[in-house]
């Protein structure tokens, strides 16, 4: 009995005057969440599916219908839509499921740590596990709708370009920028309403100043928008992978995933520190 | 090694917010000064705040069982939830050693559109279980919780006792070194209880437990130590469990009386006498008690029954005295009636109690006036006992010799 006791000590100062012992602790919260987060993530998959006449059809539907409503706008000529360099149908379809893993991502942080809220009050279990539960889900959207991709390409006989081994790459780090932004946001989140109100706004205007309907525009002010949108070029660079094979946007593709690989660590020593503060502010 | 210690608290304190807007300012003032490792949140108070818990020291080894009690809103589970390691304390340290377990809220985390067995296995992960250990035991919480062939229907269709018993089953698996139990037991029938006491004697021989319970006959029964929280600090802490239950109860304001009745009796003079007298609140365990009434009742009453009896803190009648249960004849003819009734050698338990007069009438069985907890009274003695009712007893005690045992 005596050996196997490891002791915890919990005290009010700051766990970063100890980076070594929080490092540690950090690292061994991921390691025991794999299973939990593998449960939860089963859970939650069987609860949103279970009770639904449709089934994994609502995984299909909103991009496929979102993807009509523009080809259907653009073949009326309601907007105009410059030179994409591949079908329009494609280049639509592509930008929407790029997209969707996007904003799943970033929704996901803070949608599961606010569903399990009375269970972060009452038990004591690696706070890690939401977030890889949430990212579980994130991969398995997204590989449900690659279905659609195949058949669009098969349609329009696409021929697949040797950069498609990259797509992993992009698809990752796509997700990394909206877990990174997502997890950034749980603190303020949890305390505040007004963040997911917020960020169902913020997502809907973002779609429209990313290119995913519709190109960048080349000349000032327009390209502004997409210079300054970090998503944008992961976003673009990964469809060129998958389609055309040509990139335009490399380096900055490059130079973004750098920083948000940066960001990624800092955001998530900002949910491991902040989380019992937040606990102590929403316990009932 | 049952004398290790397991859990040491020293001068813990926690600061709550009333305000709701400020609270979370705070709480997100707090997380700034954890991220620039300076404590802001210092031991001051800021407006609006107030000390959950203040400077509360505790040490708990295997084998130990600490009842914690106290009124409402005196900073149980806020305690609780600091040795689970869910908030921080903004003073002090915690130190545990080895695995925290908490039957807190059993059931947390359930899906209600899952089965039941979906939900152990998501349960006992959420609880630390591992898959192997879970499988391992699956057997013994379908059969602990009673749950039988419902086993494989959605948890919505289960009652809340059936959820609670689950819940328990699995969290009763876990094998703590500490292990914290909020009021669980409230909850579930009789037999139940019985078992979820049963599991908590096992797991006791080898942990720690902390139990936090407003029933004190069970923290009685299972607490070998007991501290008293009132206001977020310890009023009383010590091994003495019915001394920490009488400083409990001295928390709390004395019983409202009440006075009932349809009019047709009228009780005059209630008086207890002692060895020391008329008119005593005191009694001395063993002694006698005189019960001095003067009633009238009306003539047309014919049966009048006339009783008393004591109520515990606990609100609980413990000892009755009642002229029909002994036929004892009451000639009433209308005229002020002086009744005296002898209780020799009064065995109830030291402690406090709550002394009650009532009059009805045999026939129609309606209540013509009754004095509910009219005054208190205190039975004092050298000791304090689990029982309402402590026999003294005739003892007679030999010595055997090996030779005239029979069997041996």
């Amino acid at each position: 009995m005596k050996n196997s006791a490891p002791q915890t000590i919990y005290t009010p100062e700051s766990q970063l005057l100890h980076p070594a012992r929080l490092l540690q602790k950090m690292y061994r919260d991921l390691k025991n969440s794999r299973e939990l987060a593998w449960r939860l993530f089963v859970r939650n998959l069987k609860a949103r599916y279970r009770q639904t006449f449709l089934g994994y059809l609502w995984a299909f539907l909103p991009p496929i219908l979102t993807t009509l409503l523009w080809v259907f706008l653009n073949s009326q000529k309601i907007l105009s839509v410059g030179d994409t360099g591949m079908p329009y149908p494609v280049y639509v379809m592509t930008g929407i499921l790029l997209w969707q893993v996007f904003v799943d991502a970033l929704n996901s942080p803070l949608r599961l740590v606010l569903s399990s809220r009375h269970m972060l009050v009452k038990v004591n279990f690696p706070r890690e596990a939401l977030i890889l539960a949430g990212l579980g889900e994130v991969l398995f959207n997204f590989l449900i709708r690659i279905v659609i991709l195949i058949a669009l390409f098969l349609w329009f006989q696409i021929q697949l370009p040797f950069t498609i081994v990259f797509v992993p790459f992009g698809i990752m780090m796509l997700i990394t920028a909206g877990i990174t932004l997502g997890l950034l946001l749980v603190p303020f989140g949890l305390l505040y309403g007004d963040i997911q109100q917020g960020l169902t706004l913020i997502t809907s205007l973002w779609f429209f100043v990313t290119p995913i309907v519709y190109p960048t525009p080349t000349s000032l002010p327009g390209n502004l928008i997409a210079k300054l949108n970090p998503i944008a070029p992961l976003l673009v660079t990964t469809r060129e992978w998958m389609v055309t094979g040509i990139t335009s946007q490399f380096t900055v593709f490059m130079a973004v995933s750098c920083l948000f690989f940066i960001f990624i660590a800092l955001a998530w020593l900002l949910y491991h520190i902040a989380m019992p503060h937040i606990t102590s502010r929403i316990g009932a | 090694m049952t004398e290790e210690t397991l859990l040491q608290v020293d001068d813990l304190s926690k600061k709550f917010c009333r305000n709701l807007k400020k609270s979370l300012w705070y709480g997100l003032k707090d997380i700034a000064g954890e991220l620039t490792s300076r404590n802001v949140n210092g031991p001051n108070l800021r407006a609006d705040e107030f000390w959950a818990l203040h400077k509360v020291s505790l040490e708990l080894k295997r084998g130990e069982c600490l009842g914690l009690i106290g009124p409402n809103g005196s900073g149980k589970s806020t305690f609780l939830k600091l040795v689970n390691g869910l908030i921080k304390p903004d003073r002090g340290t915690i130190s545990v050693t080895g695995r925290v377990g908490a039957l807190i809220e059993l059931g947390t985390g359930f899906n209600p559109i899952l089965t039941g067995r979906e939900n152990i296995y998501i349960n006992g992960s959420v609880l630390g279980l591992t898959k192997t250990e879970i499988e391992s035991k699956l057997d013994s919480i379908i059969e602990f919780s009673e749950i039988g062939e419902y086993i494989d229907s959605p948890v919505q269709n289960y009652s809340s006792g059936m959820k609670v018993r689950l819940g328990f089953a699995i969290a009763a698996q876990m094998d703590p070194d500490v292990l914290l139990v909020d009021e669980v037991l409230a909850v579930g029938d009789i037999g139940f209880r019985k078992k979820c006491f049963h599991a908590i004697d096992r797991i006791s021989k080898k942990a720690a437990i902390i139990l936090v319970s407003h029933a004190m006959p069970q923290v009685a029964r299972v607490c070998t130590k007991i501290a008293v929280l009132n206001r977020g600090e310890i009023h009383y802490t010590g091994n003495d469990a019915p001394e920490g239950i009488r400083r409990y109860y001295s928390l709390f304001e004395e019983q409202p009386s009440l006075i009932t009745g349809n009019g047709k009796a009228k009780i005059h003079r209630i008086e207890l006498e002692s060895r020391d007298g008329m008119g005593v609140r005191e009694i001395r365990y063993r002694d006698d008690l005189i019960v001095h009434l003067l009633l009238t009742i009306d003539p047309e009453i014919q049966d009048p029954v006339v009783g008393f009896y004591f109520l515990s803190q606990e609100n609980q009648v413990v000892a009755q005295c009642n002229s029909s249960y002994h036929r004892i004849p009451i000639k009433n003819t209308g005229n002020r009636l002086q009744l005296k009734v002898s209780v020799p050698n009064f065995n109830l338990n030291p402690g406090k109690y709550f002394f009650s007069v009532g009059i009805r009438s045999a026939n129609d069985l309606e209540v013509l006036e009754l004095h509910h907890a009219v005054f208190a009274v205190s039975v004092t003695g050298g000791f304090v006992g689990l029982a309402p009712v402590q026999f003294k007893g005739d003892w007679e005690i030999t010595e055997v010799k090996t030779a005239d045992q029979p069997n041996n």
